[in-house]
């Protein structure tokens, strides 16, 4: 009976794949989004909002497709990383819809720009391309592994896309960082592509040297220091994530790349002492940077005391508008649609659009969005633990590190915990770039735990057993 | 690799761990603190959010709401009459904030009030917009347009009390402005308040509520209460024991009165023509100690006086010498007044001792018009006896009939008032001030009306011109007679 197998039924032999399981969570991850739009256009309008169903179905497909790809491509994947990526980024094009309608970001746009225009439909643009690109990832990419091969290549092509944005004529200043690059009308953030590729780099160039970092050592006071040439392309990345954010105003990168390359040599080499160099690097070099870059100052103080300086600075007022909204918000919220957290103006619905969750949806809704980016983690970490090469540990563990960061980095930025970096909130914020580099990066992790959770193949039948079992007992 | 992997997903869930708590920092404990700021322009947004409930006298709004476009605030507080009334209303600006009634009121008019729960719980389900409720006042329209007409250009105030009850009847400062003029947020609006903000008229201070000035002689009707109430005097028409020339004690300063005929004048003749030197002389009697007392029964050194709108305290210096308590007893050196407290004054003579605690909110109303407060006359303090009172009375009626105050006089009405011309600056160089007080008599005894009249100064009035009685008095009369003639 259990050679007849059918696709919705597990083999009695196998673990189950869980396809189910994500299907249904995925399911609520799209109803939920479609409730929260009838919410707001309820809260705004009066009136449920145009077109809900069609969007509503729209986006139902796109994650029916991806959950199809899934299936098909990646059986044994963790089914939880779908469906929360749906789940964000489905109220992240909610939160920005809402944010369209508001008046105040209307007359802030015609007045800075000559004209508005509304982020929903592209981030709805956006997202179907994402989800493409999802798919294409788990089509194309049968095996992690594969990637090990483009080690330098990846290097080479991180520290183009982090080069680029400073190239004349083709980068982009806005709002003093200088991290985009417009081609032909689009804007793109090379950095984000950039952080799944340096992940590529950093696995692949750890595993080959781990030992090597974590033995061929010299002891000095106290801790292991390792060799010149060893340590040489660690110094590298240290300076380069320096000069990124020199160059390019851009502290949140910089950061994001250090702490990840610190997490992968932490794990690849088990050693502490590496956590420790870490760290004085990293506090040597924002000092040296406070020091120089006045926005890095500015921004300090506005997190010391934002409204110590709030007539004064642009930054303290950012951060200030941003933690009324947070406080605004109390424990239950505005609701959908009746905060304010337009007040803190262009960033609204890119870097600040946490403050827009923590004063509609409240406390509540903040830890539920932070539980479900906990969750995201989680399952990464999961995955890095179950994987079963090194270099896709060190992967997953990479990238789930970094993402693990840019979470925080951004809310605590925004909720005044950190200094304001300037990083998106992930899946949830206006941004091509962004959508499109964290669905890549969920793509990744699901091939990789698909690989991880796939049952060992059976043993190759050996000729010694063929011959044993000729012999029956009778 | 595990052991090391283990240890960065603890990392993680720290960082998680950090975010949580700070948002529960933030969004819990931080939150009443953090949405009340005063640079969260939530506030304001939600305090123009809805319509406003009105400020309304005699049973009309002085005030309005109109929507507003383009602005983060929909409702914008509009005027009728906002030059009359904004001594009473204050403002509410969406720019620069709200003061007075508007201000004090704020939780009643936006509706946001604890006690109008009820009403927006209600609306809430019936789908009702929220309302604000509407301050009723007790100012009188008549009177309030009589003496804002009658100051005109002058400088000046007026403050008018129904003495039975305390309840202000006129409350008018000039020159006043329009609210209206800065209600809104634009640039029109910035401008009209930087141009009021900075007017050398002072158009934005309440006079007759923050403003004080030197009583002058009308401060004598304290002092013959001070001396009838402490025994140095005991019949008015006795003749005192001023000298002329009087010498102020311990020094040897003539004070000078501006009429003759003040040796050994009575009480009753020495306030009829306003004599410095025989007031002097029973303020020094009397002593500080006692000075001081009476008049801090009549509210001076209060600096708690509410309308709700809180009064200026007026002043009768508690530690000055005997020639500073002798100068102050006649309205000048330290001694400082509100035309509120001089209306207090007033009052209390009028109402034969009793003083009434002065205010202007009759009741607060919720949207629907039910009463959720109503305020109730209330005894300030008795000042002097009802004998001794009527004493005083009649001396002020006696200033009125054939003295200084005869510009005041109404056909068929006892009125009783008394004048003052206070000097100041330095070496009194300074335009003097032109006061007025004075109460009407209705036919059954009992007062409905006490005014106090400040002239700061009147431009085109020759020096020697400037006189309570001349300019002050027919300021008080038509504010009397339209108390007067609304009662028919």
């Amino acid at each position: 009976m259990s050679v007849v197998t059918n696709t919705t039924t597990i083999g009695a032999i196998e673990l189950p794949s869980r396809r189910n399981t994500e299907l249904m969570l995925l399911a609520f991850a799209v109803v939920i989004p479609i409730f929260a739009y009838a919410n707001v256009g309820l809260a705004i309008h009066g009136e449920l909002p145009p077109g809900m169903f069609v969007y509503g179905a729209g986006f139902a497909v796109l994650a029916g497709i991806a959950h199809f790809v899934v299936r098909r491509y990646a059986k044994y994947a963790d089914p939880l990383l779908l469906p929360l990526a749906t789940l964000l980024n489905g109220l992240g094009v909610v939160l920005i819809w809402r944010l369209d309608q508001s008046e105040r970001l209307q007359n802030l746009a015609k007045r800075s720009f000559g004209a508005f225009s509304p982020s929903a439909p592209n981030q709805m643009l956006y997202t179907a391309l994402a989800i493409a690109l999802f798919a294409a990832v788990l089509l194309i990419l049968k095996d992690h592994r594969v990637l090990q091969r483009f080690t330098y290549i990846s290097m080479a092509g991180a520290l183009v896309l982090l080069i680029l944005p400073v190239v004349p004529g083709l980068g982009a200043d806005v709002f003093g960082a200088k991290i985009w690059i417009s081609v032909g009308g689009f804007s793109i953030q090379p950095g984000e592509f950039a952080k799944i590729v340096i992940a590529i780099f950093f696995a692949g160039y750890l595993m080959v040297k781990r030992d090597a970092l974590a033995l061929a050592s010299r002891r000095f006071m106290g801790l292991y220091l390792p060799r010149g040439r060893d340590l040489g392309p660690i110094l590298m990345i240290w300076a380069m994530s320096l000069l990124v954010l020199v160059f390019e105003n851009d502290l949140g990168t910089s950061l994001l790349f250090f702490g990840m390359f610190v997490i992968m040599l932490y794990v690849a080499t088990e050693r502490t002492s590496w956590i420790v160099i870490g760290l004085l690097m990293s506090v040597g070099g924002a000092v040296v940077v406070a020091s120089f870059a006045s926005h890095v100052q500015a921004r300090v103080n506005a997190w010391l005391d934002p409204f110590g300086c709030y007539a004064t600075s642009g930054a303290c007022e950012q951060v200030g508008q941003s933690i009324m909204s947070f406080g605004s918000g109390g424990v239950l919220g505005a609701g959908w649609g009746q905060g304010n957290s337009d007040l803190i103006g262009f960033a609204a619905n890119s870097d600040f659009i946490f403050s827009t969750v923590g004063e509609e949806l409240g406390l509540s809704g903040v830890m539920a969005f932070l539980l479900v980016y906990g969750l995201i983690i989680e399952r990464g970490v999961r995955t890095a633990l179950a994987a079963r090469d090194p270099f896709g540990k060190l992967f997953a563990i990479g990238l789930s590190g970094a993402f693990a960061l840019q979470i925080f980095v951004v809310a605590g930025g925004v909720m005044g915990l950190i200094p304001l970096t300037g990083m998106t909130m992930p899946f949830l914020a206006s941004g091509g770039s962004s959508v499109l580099a964290n669905w890549i990066l969920i793509a990744v992790l699901i091939r990789i735990s698909d690989t991880a959770r796939r049952p060992a193949p059976a043993p190759a039948p050996s000729p010694d057993s063929e011959m044993t079992q000729v012999v029956r007992p009778s | 690799m595990n052991k090391p992997l283990r240890r960065i997903s603890l990392f993680c869930g720290l960082l998680v761990l950090a975010l949580l708590i700070r948002t529960n920092w933030l969004q819990y404990v931080q939150a009443e603190e953090l949405s009340t700021r005063k640079e969260n322009r939530r506030v304001q947004i939600a305090q123009y959010a809805t319509e406003r409930g009105n400020i309304i006298v005699q049973g009309e709004p002085i005030t309005g709401s109109t929507v507003t476009d383009g602005s983060d605030y929909k409702y914008k507080r509009t005027y009728k009459d906002g030059a009359l009334w904004s001594p009473v209303t204050g403002y509410a600006s969406q720019a620069f904030g709200a003061t007075q009634l508007e201000s004090l009121e704020d939780g009643i008019l936006t509706g946001n009030d604890d006690r109008l729960f009820f009403d927006r719980t209600i609306g809430m389900f019936t789908g009702e917009k929220k309302q604000g409720g509407n301050v009723v006042t007790t100012l009188n329209r008549a009177a309030q347009q009589a003496a804002f007409e009658k100051l005109g250009t002058k400088k000046g105030a007026v403050a008018a009390i129904d003495p039975r009850t305390g309840a202000i009847l006129a409350l008018v400062s000039t020159p006043s402005y329009d609210p209206s003029s800065f209600a809104g947020n634009s640039t029109a609006d910035g401008k009209a308040w930087n141009e009021l903000k900075d007017s050398e008229d002072k158009k934005l201070v309440n006079r007759a509520l923050r403003e004080t000035y030197p009583p002058g002689s009308t401060f004598k009707v304290v002092t013959a209460a001070a001396a009838l109430e402490h025994g140095v005097v005991k019949e008015i028409d006795d003749p005192t024991d001023t000298p002329e020339p009087y010498i102020l004690p311990g020094t040897k300063t003539q004070l000078p009165n501006s009429h003759t005929g003040c040796e050994k004048a009575s009480l009753n003749e020495a306030l009829r023509i306003s004599c410095n030197s025989v007031f002097a002389n029973l303020g020094d009697k009397v002593t500080r100690d006692k000075m001081v007392e009476t008049a801090e029964k009549f509210g001076f050194n209060n600096d708690k006086i509410d309308t709700p709108v809180r009064a200026f305290a007026s002043v009768y210096d508690k530690k000055m010498g005997k020639d500073g308590n002798a100068q102050s007893a006649i309205g000048q050196f330290n001694t400082a007044a509100t035309p509120l407290q001089m209306a207090m004054v007033t009052a209390a003579i009028a109402n034969d001792g009793k003083l009434m605690k002065p205010y202007m909110v009759d009741n607060l109303t919720a949207p629907n018009l039910d009463i959720i407060e109503k305020h109730e006359p209330q005894e300030m303090s008795r000042p002097l006896s009802a004998g001794n009172a009527q004493k005083v009375q009649q001396m002020m009626v006696n200033v009125v009939a054939k003295g200084t105050g005869e510009k005041a006089k109404i056909n068929g009405v006892t009125v009783g008032g008394k004048t003052g011309t206070a000097q100041h600056g330095e070496g009194n160089k300074k335009r003097p001030y032109a006061w007025f007080i004075s109460y009407a008599e209705n036919a059954d005894g009992t007062s409905p009306v006490a005014v106090a009249v400040v002239i700061e100064d009147s431009e085109g009035t020759a020096r020697d011109d400037i006189s309570g009685g001349g300019l002050a008095a027919p300021v008080a009369k038509a504010v009397m007679e339209a108390v007067l003639n609304g009662q028919k």
